[in-house]
């Protein structure tokens, strides 16, 4: 099963590669990892999604928190959150396709940020099901590239995080 | 006042009480050697290779219960006290690494005598910290201690680039640490506590299984009255050797893979382990499916990540070991194990510790060691002399055992002795050595005679890697592959350095070798020619049931 764990760390050096390091030395899998600042510079966000049973998300929760670091670690996948990736898709784009393409990017609510003769760059936002579903679709046209963010969450409510465990 | 880098190092580490430190100069770090020429804060002590200044500082923090400190250099020097950082990461020993960098300009650049320490030694670290300037210094000193002497304890590395060594600060010591992250958690919770003696009211057979986390919390006292409270017997891991004495009616002594058949027969049969500071280690479970099958798991531990890891735990107590048992020894009765402790006794009288008394055998010199030594700091090597040492050795104070348990470092136990010694300089302080092991260090010799650090080293000399040829004489059939070691005279290298040497052949000759090592103001290397295919015993194979239990030459498996 996937978990999707919120992760708050001091925005340091190193922190990234301590965080990572530790999946890879324990073995466990990461699906996805996302960092980023938060509305305290001196900490970041990261999101990671990881796969594996209870157990494997409990030990992962319990050594992120061992390092110094970490902050808190939050498992979203206990609650109910939103959970959003932005995707690039560059797809061939060529004579009668373009309008059908065009078409697709408006039923996914995705955007067409570069157009090239042969080619197209398509923006997407969602969740993984949207994500996959046009990924498919596009698929018959020809995809040359994608670039995904990885998967961004957060609670829902009026909850936060603490960024302090003081 | 502004100072440089180096000298505002030396000045954190006075704040921190770190007198004794272990090193080596190079190039990156001549600015704190310069720095360390001109002042009476800190000793320094030059030992002959890096990795004996991490094991050196490791002892000393054994020994003592403070933190212990190495110094080196960029690149080669950081790289050396590698294996020494991970002997104390495996076994929680609170030590601070300063290793010099390659000034920050250069950093990345692969310059002469450049590593990335910081990056080598992640997963070996408790934390570790890459200065950038000299005005971060006093700061992340601060830190560095704390983060190693608080919750369970371990190595912390502080690598500073030469120019943040020569660099000015305003100096000022912090008060206090900024770790947002770092909040270990010392009280267990009151609903566990009060779960844990409800469930210990109710065990028949209960047995309390230690670790080293026990000493390092300062229970060993409190370990002591739960057992007589309860009336249950103690089995205890390498590192907690002595948390009950040998002698007390209610010790089992070592489990695991190299413990009494009686501990491993009490673990088996139990209806209630309590862990106490322990890892459930695999030298300790053997086969994790057949350890305490019929047992419920209580597990008191600071590092929540231990528990649940390797056994289903029933209740788990995340807490600082002294606080928890303090909490709980008034909350518990049990007047039921008067036939458990019967039959265990009963298991005592027929499965005894034995040997073959013929010829010089190791046991027979730990038991000597024991009897005219007995408040001996007692260091080891790893193999198979380190398990006699546990084995044989009546030990009465966890302080006083130290051996590399998690990580087996070969070489660890003279440089660590050196370490003892220099932290407890009025005691007797042993190195129990196989002739493997010793020369791994044994440079060190160098080190203990120029600051007359007078360690006894007594090695058991079989002329083998004996620990692995007892391997290959059990399971490879007797394919000595790379096990024989090439003879050496250790008596004559001794003196080399300016040591003394003994050597001993017969059994009658190990007291007066012992006394005369005692009597030499020197260090001492005592080289035992003990029988060279002797074997450890009891031994449970690895991933074997801790009851399948092979106690003799023959192979013979005795089952319960």
């Amino acid at each position: 099963m996937k978990h999707t764990l919120s992760v708050l760390v001091q925005n340091k050096p190193g922190v990234l590669a301590r965080t990572a390091g530790l999946f890879s030395r324990r073995g466990y899998n990461i699906e996805s990892l996302t960092v980023g600042v938060t509305e305290n510079e001196e900490v970041s966000r990261m999101t990671i999604v990881v796969s594996g049973d209870d157990t494997v998300v409990e030990q992962v929760t319990k050594q992120l928190n061992k390092l110094i670091e970490v902050i808190k670690v939050t498992d979203l996948t206990k609650e109910s959150y939103v959970r959003r990736e932005l995707v690039l898709i560059k797809v061939t784009a060529e004579g009668i396709n373009r309008a059908e393409i065009m078409q697709l990017v408006d039923v996914f609510r995705a955007r067409i940020v570069d157009v090239a003769p042969k080619s197209l760059i398509i923006e997407v936002t969602g969740d993984q099901g949207k994500i996959d579903a046009l990924n498919s679709t596009l698929k018959q046209f020809g995809i040359k590239e994608i670039a995904r963010t990885g998967t961004l969450a957060l609670g829902r409510g009026a909850k936060v995080i603490q960024s302090s465990k003081e | 006042m502004e100072i440089n880098g180096a000298k505002a190092l030396i000045e954190s580490l006075g704040r921190e009480h770190a007198d004794t430190i272990f090193g080596i100069p190079g190039g990156t770090v001549i600015p704190i050697y310069d720095e360390l020429f001109q002042q009476n804060v800190v000793r320094h002590y030059l030992v002959r290779h890096e990795q004996a200044a991490a094991h050196a500082a490791d002892g000393y923090a054994r020994a003592t219960g403070k933190v212990g400190v190495c110094l080196a250099t960029s690149g080669p020097g950081a790289t050396n006290l590698v294996t020494g950082i991970a002997t104390a990461y495996m076994d929680s020993v609170p030590i601070v690494a300063l290793t010099a960098q390659v000034p920050t300009e250069f950093i990345g650049n692969d310059a002469f005598q450049e590593a990335n320490i910081t990056g080598i030694t992640l997963p070996i670290t408790k934390h570790s910290f890459l200065v950038n300037s000299a005005e971060e210094i006093p700061q992340t000193i601060k830190e560095a201690f704390y983060i190693a002497s608080t919750g369970r304890p371990g190595p912390v590395l502080v690598d500073i680039p030469k120019d943040a060594q020569t660099g000015t600060v305003r100096f000022e010591y912090p008060k206090r640490v900024h770790l947002p992250g770092y909040q270990p958690t010392y009280e267990g919770h009151p609903r566990q506590i009060k779960r844990a003696a409800a469930i210990i009211a109710e065990a028949d057979r209960p047995v309390i299984y230690v670790g080293g986390g026990a000493k390092l919390s300062g229970a060993v006292e409190e370990v002591r009255i739960l057992a007589e409270c309860i009336a249950a017997p103690v089995a205890m891991t390498l590192m907690a050797m002595g948390t009950l004495p040998a002698e007390h009616p209610l010790s089992l002594g070592m489990l695991g893979m190299h413990g009494t058949k009686y501990a491993n027969y009490a673990v088996t049969e139990s209806d209630l382990i309590i862990a106490i500071g322990a890892r459930f280690d695999d030298r300790v479970t053997g086969k994790i499916a057949s350890f305490a099958p019929n047992a419920k798991i209580m597990h008191i531990d600071i590092d929540p990540a231990e528990i649940g890891k390797n056994v289903r735990v029933d209740v788990p107590i995340v807490g600082d070991a002294k606080r928890v048992l303090q909490k709980l020894i008034p909350l518990v009765k049990n007047t039921r194990t008067k036939a458990w402790i019967e039959k265990i006794n009963t298991w005592k009288r027929e499965y005894p510790l034995t040997y073959e008394e013929s010829g010089l055998k190791p046991q027979f010199i730990v038991t000597e060691i024991s009897r005219l030594c007995p408040d001996a700091v007692i260091c080891t090597e790893v193999g198979q002399h380190q398990m006699w040492a546990s084995q044989y050795f009546s030990h009465r104070d966890p302080r006083n055992f130290i051996s590399s348990g998690g990580l087996g470092t070969m070489g660890y136990g003279f440089p660590a002795s050196i370490g003892a010694k220099l932290g407890r300089p009025n005691e007797v302080v042993f190195d129990l050595a196989g002739d493997g092991s010793f020369t791994m260090n044994c440079q060190e010799l160098a080190t203990a005679v120029a600051y007359d650090v007078q360690v006894k080293v007594a090695i058991f000399n079989n002329g083998y890697l004996g620990m692995v040829r007892q391997w290959q004489e059990m399971f490879f059939d007797c394919r000595y592959s790379e096990t024989k070691l090439s003879e050496i005279n250790f008596v004559r290298l001794a003196d080399a350095f300016g040591a003394h040497g003994i050597r001993v052949d017969r059994p009658s000759e190990v007291a007066p070798a012992i006394k005369e090592a005692l009597a030499t103001p020197k260090p001492v290397i005592m080289d035992f020619r003990i029988d060279p295919e002797e074997c450890v015993f009891p031994m449970v194979p690895a991933g074997a049931a801790l009851n399948e239990i092979i106690d003799t030459k023959s192979g013979r498996r005795s089952h319960k």
